[in-house]
């Protein structure tokens, strides 16, 4: 009893013990901040990389890709079960892309990604990603009439809306062009004449025939119009492009992060990719952007092209001319929550060894390992780093500690004249590292949880004091700090935090208790 | 150096100190102290004080003890304190013993030991050698916890410099050993009874006004009465007093003792008490004179006291 009430009492009259405590409680809190912003990070990037990827897949190097999809689709569904919640057939291949750009053509290099539209959506939130409200819900690869994200200034107007117009524009540039052709074809027909009438007079030149030969002059005379592709009515083949190949993001004059888009949906881009021959030739096609694709994770957002994967198999030669089946260079396998990734790669790789089929299974982890190792290992040194400091602090708790030992003396020499045990001293002094380590980690704990909750607010506030950026979104592709607070993580630091303030008074309690009461009554 | 000691061949005197314990060891083991029975005759006693006399020739005349008539009786205490391979005797031979229901003072100069006497009668530091019986048991020889449950029961200790602690007030003070008595849930249960003990005997020493100040804003007086009040809560047989009026004004002084008075006469309290003043020893019922690391010699008041048989 006693003891409960003089530790109460220690803890009332020396606050100044609780300034060795408020190093464990900036422990505590950096602790929680960091572990909560490292874990918002990671959480939402595996997030997602994961909704991106799907969670295996089956892929191939070789030029020509699987040629019968189906059958290792009935091999995979045979082998893994009712676990298996979706598959699709996917072509990726390395491509270039080029687009004019204020008269300037500008070429970038991409990853193309040939996607069934019925299935994709199986294996990937990959349509989430994307800023039409109705591709959101389905993608069609059609141009949008408008309504492209609205939020963004920058992509107004876009679609038909923006297409049309530049088409307009672009065929009346072409009308004077023909115009100035119909001059040529009255001019040409005046030499016609000329030259029948010198071929009556005698003599076939051909020479002048070829020489009159030239493609605007055989659109001119011929008598059936070639059908001429019209951009204001009509599309090409839609492509989804990451929104980095579309993009620029900068900050405007008043520092705003904001998007410039020199891309937008309607417009025609020219897609170079190589044909499945070999050894591959490069093939064109024009392709109309239908809308853009924004992950938030940049190394995608600025790498991904999507089209139809049809469109890929037929321009590349990749169907079989007996059967129409095309082939495709990797599969996905989207798995039921819950499912043992590991398990069912392994199960997988058993069913198609490498040295029989030429296929490479991944689990999406396995392709993004390196990345994700790095955030874990990152977060591992900060918490050693910070429990590290912690320690540290708690060095100074027990500095604290012995101090307030040895100014207690006296007292402690009278409690053991008054018949207390030795037990009974140290608890004393045990229960006040226990009660200052509570109210430390307390502190702490909530300090660290008002941090993480005004986080964004936060750093406003040390961007506006420093002038300098704390969380730069056209670095990270989020616009905010993404914080995740786990219970067990705080339960798990506040536990520490009480462990070492306990752990700190071990000693100086210890040195309590063995005091002789004679000298301890005699200190001065 | 020999012509100096052998002036006074008790103050380190290194040649006849270690026999002095020897000496009184001989003589513990003549008399078993501990079974001394209430019925047997004296004359036993007092051949064993006359053996003993002779035995320590510089020692004065010790006066037989008997369980049943003192409370705390200590034969033979030897005690030197130890720095490193130097040694300090303080006490070289101490008997002592005070009576039931008596107030016994201890004098002697500075650093002739008494307090050093009074911790080894208060179980506070173990003797080297000798032995200390506390209402017919030997108490410097218990295990550490026994002892502990020694001061809380049986004891009440207080300082010249009252030693109250400085974070309770001066009820909390008071119910210390109390608290240290019970259990957490034993004094909850008797908490109110306790409380109501604590506030009679602060009540008693007359600062019931004052229950809720911290020692700091009292007075050493006060402070005073508040030791005597805590020292009494467990209701103890022995009262040991290291020179409580010692930082005290004259008249301060005369009422504290005033108090132990009354309290040793209605209640029947047991007091030993260190002193220096001259005054106060001889307003005592037996008055024990320290010198030399022994007990010099028993007043005359002391042998006023005993009872005309002897
Ligand atoms: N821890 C110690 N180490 C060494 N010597 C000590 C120690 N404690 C006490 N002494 C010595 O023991 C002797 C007796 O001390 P003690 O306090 O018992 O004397 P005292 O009679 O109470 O004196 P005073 O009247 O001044 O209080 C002194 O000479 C002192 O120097
Ligand atoms: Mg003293």
């Amino acid at each position: 009893m006693y003891k409960f009430l003089l530790c109460m009492r220690y803890l009332r009259t020396r606050w100044i013990a609780l300034a060795s405590i408020v190093s464990v409680t900036l422990g505590v809190a950096t602790l929680i901040v960091v572990n909560s912003v490292m874990e918002g990070f990671s959480t939402q990037m595996q997030e997602r990389m994961h909704g991106i990827l799907s969670d295996v897949v089956l892929e191939t190097r070789s030029t020509m890709g699987i040629a019968q999809p189906g059958w290792y689709e009935e091999r995979i569904r045979a082998r893994l079960g009712d676990s298996v919640s979706g598959v699709t057939t996917v072509v990726t291949l390395p491509a270039m892309l080029t687009f004019q750009h204020n008269g300037n053509s500008h070429t970038s290099q991409i990853n193309l990604i040939g996607i069934d539209q019925k299935t994709y959506a199986s294996v990937s939130d990959f349509s989430k990603y994307l800023l039409h409200p109705e591709n959101n819900e389905r993608l069609d690869f059609v141009l949008k009439q408008s309504g492209y994200d609205p939020t963004r200034k920058h992509l107004q107007p876009s679609g038909w809306e923006y297409r049309q117009p530049l088409a307009r524009y672009r065929k009346s540039s072409v009308d004077r062009l023909l115009e100035e052709a119909k001059t040529e074809e009255k001019r040409y027909q005046e030499l016609q004449e000329k030259i029948q009438e010198q071929q009556e007079e005698g003599g076939n030149d051909t020479a002048i025939n070829s020489l009159m030969a030239g493609p605007g002059i055989k659109i001119a005379g011929s008598t059936e119009p070639i059908k001429v592709f019209d951009a204001e009515t009509e599309q090409r083949t839609g492509i989804v492009l990451g929104i980095g190949l579309g993009s620029l993001r900068r900050r405007d004059a008043e520092g705003r992060v904001d998007d410039y888009f020199f891309l937008r949906p309607g417009d025609d881009v020219q897609v170079t990719f190589p044909n499945a021959g070999t050894p591959p030739r490069g093939i064109d096609e024009s392709f109309t952007v239908v809308d853009f694709y924004e992950s938030k994770m940049s190394e995608y957002d600025s790498t991904f092209a999507f089209v139809p994967i049809e469109k890929l198999q037929h321009s590349r030669g990749m169907l079989d001319p007996r059967t129409g089946v095309g082939s495709v260079t990797s599969i996905q396998i989207k798995l039921k929550p819950g499912t043992d990734l590991n398990a069912a790669r392994d199960a997988l790789r058993d069913e198609f060894p490498p040295t029989h089929e030429f296929v490479e299974v991944r689990t999406w982890k396995d392709t993004q390992g390196p990345l994700l190792a790095a955030v874990q290992l990152e977060t591992t040194i900060l918490n050693i780093l910070l429990f590290m400091i912690i320690a540290v602090a708690g060095f100074g708790i027990l500095a604290t500690f012995f101090m307030i030992v040895v100014e207690k003396t006296r007292d402690i020499g009278v409690l053991k004249s008054l018949g207390a045990t030795g037990s009974g001293i140290a608890t004393i002094f045990l229960g006040y590292g226990v009660l200052l380590g509570t109210v430390g980690a307390g502190i702490g704990l909530v300090c660290g949880l008002i941090f993480v909750w005004k986080i964004n607010d936060i750093a406003k506030v040390i961007e506006w004091i420093t002038g300098r950026e704390v969380f730069d979104p056209t670095v990270y592709y989020f616009e905010t700090i993404p914080t995740i607070i786990h219970p067990f993580m705080l339960v798990w630091v506040s536990i520490g935090a009480v462990l070492i303030a306990v752990l700190a008074s071990v000693l100086p309690s210890i040195r309590a208790a063995r005091m002789h009461p004679v000298e301890a009554l005699r200190y001065e | 150096m020999n012509s100096t000691t052998s002036n006074n061949p008790t103050i380190g005197d290194s040649a006849t100190f270690p026999q002095a314990p020897h000496v009184l060891h001989a003589r513990t083991r003549v008399t078993p102290w501990r079974v001394v029975h209430p019925d047997e005759p004296l004359g036993s006693d007092r051949t064993d004080a006359l053996d003993s006399e002779t035995a320590v020739s510089t020692a004065g005349p010790i006066r037989a003890s008997d369980s049943s008539r003192d409370l705390i009786i200590a034969s033979g205490l030897t005690k030197a304190y130890r720095r490193h391979k130097t040694a300090v005797p303080v006490l070289k031979g101490v008997d002592f013993a005070a009576e039931r229901g008596k107030i016994t003072a201890i004098i002697g100069q500075s650093g002739s030991g008494k307090s050093t006497l009074l911790h080894l009668l208060g179980t506070l530091d173990r003797p080297d050698s000798g032995e200390i019986i506390f209402d017919g048991a030997r108490i410097d020889s218990l295990p550490t916890r026994q002892q502990d449950r020694f001061r809380n029961r049986q004891l009440g200790m207080i300082f010249q410099f009252y030693h109250l602690l400085p974070e309770l007030t001066l009820l909390e003070n008071v119910l210390t050993p109390a608290m240290i008595s019970y259990g957490a849930l034993q004094y909850w249960r008797n908490g109110r009874e306790i409380r109501e003990r604590a506030k009679h005997l602060i009540e008693m020493v007359g600062l019931s006004h004052r229950m809720k100040h911290r020692p700091r804003e009292l007075s050493g007086g006060e402070m005073q009465r508040t030791a005597i009040a805590r020292a009494l809560v467990t209701n103890p047989s022995l009262l040991l007093a290291d020179e409580p009026t010692g930082n005290l004004d004259h008249e301060t002084g005369s009422s504290i003792l005033q108090l132990l008075r009354q309290l040793n006469e209605e209640h029947g309290l047991t007091i030993v008490m260190v002193t220096h003043d001259e005054s106060i020893a001889n307003q005592c019922d037996a008055l024990v004179r320290l010198k030399g690391g022994k007990v010099e010699r028993l007043e005359a008041q002391y042998w006023d006291a005993l009872p005309s048989s002897i």
